[in-house]
């Protein structure tokens, strides 16, 4: 059993938000090792919210979480640390030093591994560059091995957090819209590898997706989420264009700043 | 999947020449300076300064040898200020020598005449000199000259501090509108109604910021300036020292703590009042 | 008509009336207190002591020995800087890591008022206390400046670390990674520039303290001129102070183009 959600709220992290309620409302789910899951829903349905929760970024307000049996937030600070590192929170853009060079951005997915040495050690001479190279091979992202982060694109960089997964020893994949900067072929190959990783390595995969059409396409079980609730949570062959359509009516258009705007036809994917 | 093809790191070679350059540099800077960290740490050395440190503590607090604090502290204040107050008696008429956009003879022809610019480049010059020079090395002579005593510390934080406000005090007034000043001058006003009509209210609040801020720093300098007998705090410090008077030193760096403190609480104030 | 027209404003508001008012009070006791003899400065006698004792400099002693000597004096002066400066860069950063409340506040508050003891005594005065520890030589010198510039750096290098923005960082911590290996990786390679910068910028100053540091016996060019000087032999001391002059004035050359270089582009 990956991640068990009783019940749980969170409330908004920021004071700003404090008035408009919780983030997350009674939410609960279930979910098993190895599965592959697309997280849906208009902005500011608390897609990302969710996920950090997965991921120990923040205790749950009320109600029963744990994952991989145990319930993180009884757990000491170093047990639950040791935990963390089982996960892999990717963020939407992931903040990545902007003259650190890629090989190093790509090797810090090892760092819960290393001890604290060995890490400095490869600050001065990478301690696996092939390693690196092989993630961002399977991104074609080879190239860019020991270019510096900030001569890339908004699209490479995003793939460079992708590397970064591969390279983690991770059992779950926590993937917050990665393909919000990619074009529809780098989206469905990304896509692909993530899954193909997945699949080898029997890790679950929970990955936040503006685009309907793909999460429909690539992803067994699909949740629908919206201010903060599930909508819906079915495998693929059960969600209709009815349900679809229902959770992005009247989607609210400025929760969330920095996602794209939500779509008002649902059955459109989004590319930026 | 795997392309167990080498990558070498193609800045590894740079990296380890860079170390090795390092290195071959540090050596001779190490020998200079005669760095020898295990002499702190033989016996001897270890005795003298636990026996130094230990008479640290309690500080000295009798009542005779505060008010003897007080009188050298106030002194300590009294020769910065003294010394600031010069300075800008002397860096004035040097910036308004030494600034361009102040110059009459600019106008006429668009190039400053000869003996205006000469007078210019001199004021210029004699402000390097004055504050190329540090405060400490005026002092060292000037004790010499005038004796010890706090008249030392004043005539040189006058020195060191005219050179440094004439040279800041021209950059502002030349970097802040330059249109003003020219206007009058052009309607014929002189230099010094132009200074006050067109420069200053462009860049009062910079000039009177920066002389705090150099108040503060001459605060510290009459401080160590008392090392070479110009009177203040440093002076009775340097005669603690030589007796190895533990409790004496250890009142006085709590002094030197809160008087440096308290400058920069003080100019922080002004800067916000005048500024 | 007239009782219409607006009052004028007061020239000086009241409150910064009072304030100049102290300030002058405050000139007056200085002045007043130290007691300076100008006449005494002025007569003739003094006037042509003064002269004499600066005509003892001309000519500076120019001896190709002691040229050697003097050039010695500032390799010593400029290696006490940069060890100085290296040393304090490197215990800067591991006290900016608790002053930036990576430890948490109580740790923060200690460490903080901790640096700002170390920067508020001067390196002079360091200098004094380290000679008893470390004798008479460049070494207590570099010891000073090491001490009073990790003070300075350390409260800048922890400003830049808690206006940094955390993203980076956190992402590594909520990833398993721990708090320093975290922090070498995310947070260093973000502020590297700020303290580059801040450390050269630290550099230029620790020069000028190097060269006066010796005056009270902690090597460099500063020795020599306290030893010439106390044997009156004026003429050494003068070469001494040029030397001085020609290696302040050739650093902050070297540090404005520097510094142009970087800023331009």
């Amino acid at each position: 059993m990956s991640f068990v959600l009783r019940e749980v709220s969170v409330r908004h992290a920021s004071a700003a938000h404090a008035d408009l309620g919780h983030a997350l409302n009674a939410v609960t789910l279930t979910i098993e090792q190895g599965e592959q899951i697309a997280l849906i829903g208009p902005s500011g349905a608390g897609k990302t919210t969710l996920l950090h929760t997965l991921a120990c970024a923040h205790p749950p307000t009320s109600g029963e979480f744990s994952v991989f049996d145990t319930q993180p937030w009884t757990l000491q600070h170093a047990a639950r640390h040791v935990l963390r590192a089982r996960l892999f929170l990717a963020p939407q853009t992931p903040p990545l030093p902007p003259r650190q060079r890629v090989v190093t951005a790509v090797l810090a997915g090892r760092l819960p591994q290393w001890g604290f040495w060995k890490s400095i050690a490869s600050l001065i001479k990478p301690a696996d560059p092939d390693v690196a190279y092989d993630a961002l091979a399977r991104f074609d992202l080879q190239d860019k091995l020991y270019a510096r982060v900030d001569r890339l694109s908004g699209g490479e960089r995003q793939r460079c957090g992708m590397a970064r997964l591969l390279v983690s020893s991770a059992d779950a994949f926590l993937v917050d819209e990665p393909l919000s900067a990619l074009d529809p072929t780098l989206s469905r190959q990304t896509l692909h590898t993530l899954q193909a990783e997945a699949t080898t390595r029997n890790a679950t995969l929970v990955c936040s997706l503006h685009q309907v059409e793909l999460a429909l396409e690539y992803f067994p079980r699909i949740i629908g989420l919206r201010d903060g609730r599930v909508v819906f949570d079915s495998p693929r062959a059960a969600v209709t264009e009815a349900m679809i359509a229902a959770l992005y009516r009247n989607a609210k258009q400025d929760a969330s700043g920095e996602s794209l705007p939500p779509a008002p036809e649902p059955a459109e994917a989004h590319f930026a | 999947m795997k392309m167990r093809a080498a990558h070498p790191d193609p800045a590894w070679r740079g990296r380890i020449t860079a170390t090795l350059i390092a290195l071959i540099v540090l050596w001779p800077m190490l020998v200079a300076s005669e760095f020898k960290p295990w002499i702190l740490f033989d016996a001897q050395s270890l005795d003298a300064t636990w026996y130094f440190l230990s008479s640290f503590f309690p500080p000295a607090h009798s009542s005779d040898f505060l008010l003897l604090m007080l009188e050298a502290t106030w002194q300590t204040i009294a020769i910065a200020t003294a010394g600031l107050t010069l300075a800008l008696l002397g860096a004035i008429p040097l910036t308004l020598l030494a600034t361009e956009s102040l110059s009459i003879s600019r106008l006429e022809s668009g190039r400053m005449r000869i003996a205006g610019a000469f007078v210019r480049q001199s004021a210029r010059w004699l402000l390097v000199v004055l504050r190329s020079v540090p405060e400490l090395v005026w002092a060292l002579l000037l004790v010499r000259i005038v004796g010890l005593g706090p008249t030392a510390g004043v005539l040189a934080i006058a020195l060191t501090y005219s050179g440094m406000l004439g040279k800041v005090y021209a950059e502002i007034l030349e970097s802040s509108e330059a249109h003003a000043t020219e206007a009058l001058l052009q309607n014929g006003s002189s230099r010094l109604s132009a200074l006050f009509y067109g420069a200053l209210p462009a860049a009062g609040s910079e000039l009177v910021s920066y002389t705090t801020y150099r108040w503060e720093c001459a605060i510290r300098g009459s401080v160590v300036m008392g090392f070479v007998g110009a009177g203040g705090i440093g002076q009775r410090m340097d005669e603690s020292m030589k007796m190895l008077a533990g409790a004496e030193v250890s009142t006085m760096l709590i002094i030197f703590v809160l008087l440096v403190a308290g400058a920069d609480l003080v100019s922080t104030f002004l800067r916000k009042k005048l500024g | 008509m007239n009782s219409r027209r607006p009052a004028p404003p007061p020239v000086i508001a009241p409150a910064t009336l009072a304030l100049l008012l102290g300030l002058l009070a405050l000139i007056a006791a200085s002045f007043y207190s130290l007691n300076i003899k100008w006449g005494e400065l002025f007569t003739t006698s003094a006037v042509r002591s003064s002269m004499e004792f600066l005509q003892g400099f001309a000519p500076p002693e120019m001896a190709v020995p002691f040229l050697i000597r003097v050039a010695e004096g500032t390799l010593e002066t400029l290696s006490m800087s940069a060890l100085g400066t290296g040393i304090a860069f490197v215990v800067g950063l591991a006290l900016a890591l608790p002053a930036s409340g990576r430890f948490g506040a109580v740790a923060r508050g200690i460490v903080r008022l901790a640096l700002n003891v170390l920067r508020s005594i001067p390196e002079l005065v360091w200098a004094v206390i380290l000679l008893i520890a470390a004798g008479l030589g460049p070494f207590a010198g570099t010891l000073a400046l090491a001490i009073h510039t990790s003070g300075v750096l350390g409260r800048l290098f922890a400003d830049a670390l808690e206006n940094l923005p955390p993203a980076c960082e956190d992402t590594l911590r909520l990833n398993g990674a721990g708090a320093l290996s975290a922090f070498f990786y995310a947070a260093l390679p973000q502020i590297a520039p700020q303290l580059m910068s801040y450390t050269l910028y630290r550099w230029e100053n620790n020069i000028r303290a190097a060269a006066i540091l010796g005056i009270v016996g902690a090597g460099g060019l500063g020795q020599m001129l306290k030893y010439h000087l106390s044997l009156f032999q004026m003429q050494q001391a003068a070469t001494v102070i040029i030397a001085m002059l020609l290696m302040i004035t050739v650093v902050d050359t070297v540090s404005f183009w520097l510094r142009r270089r970087l800023t331009g582009k």
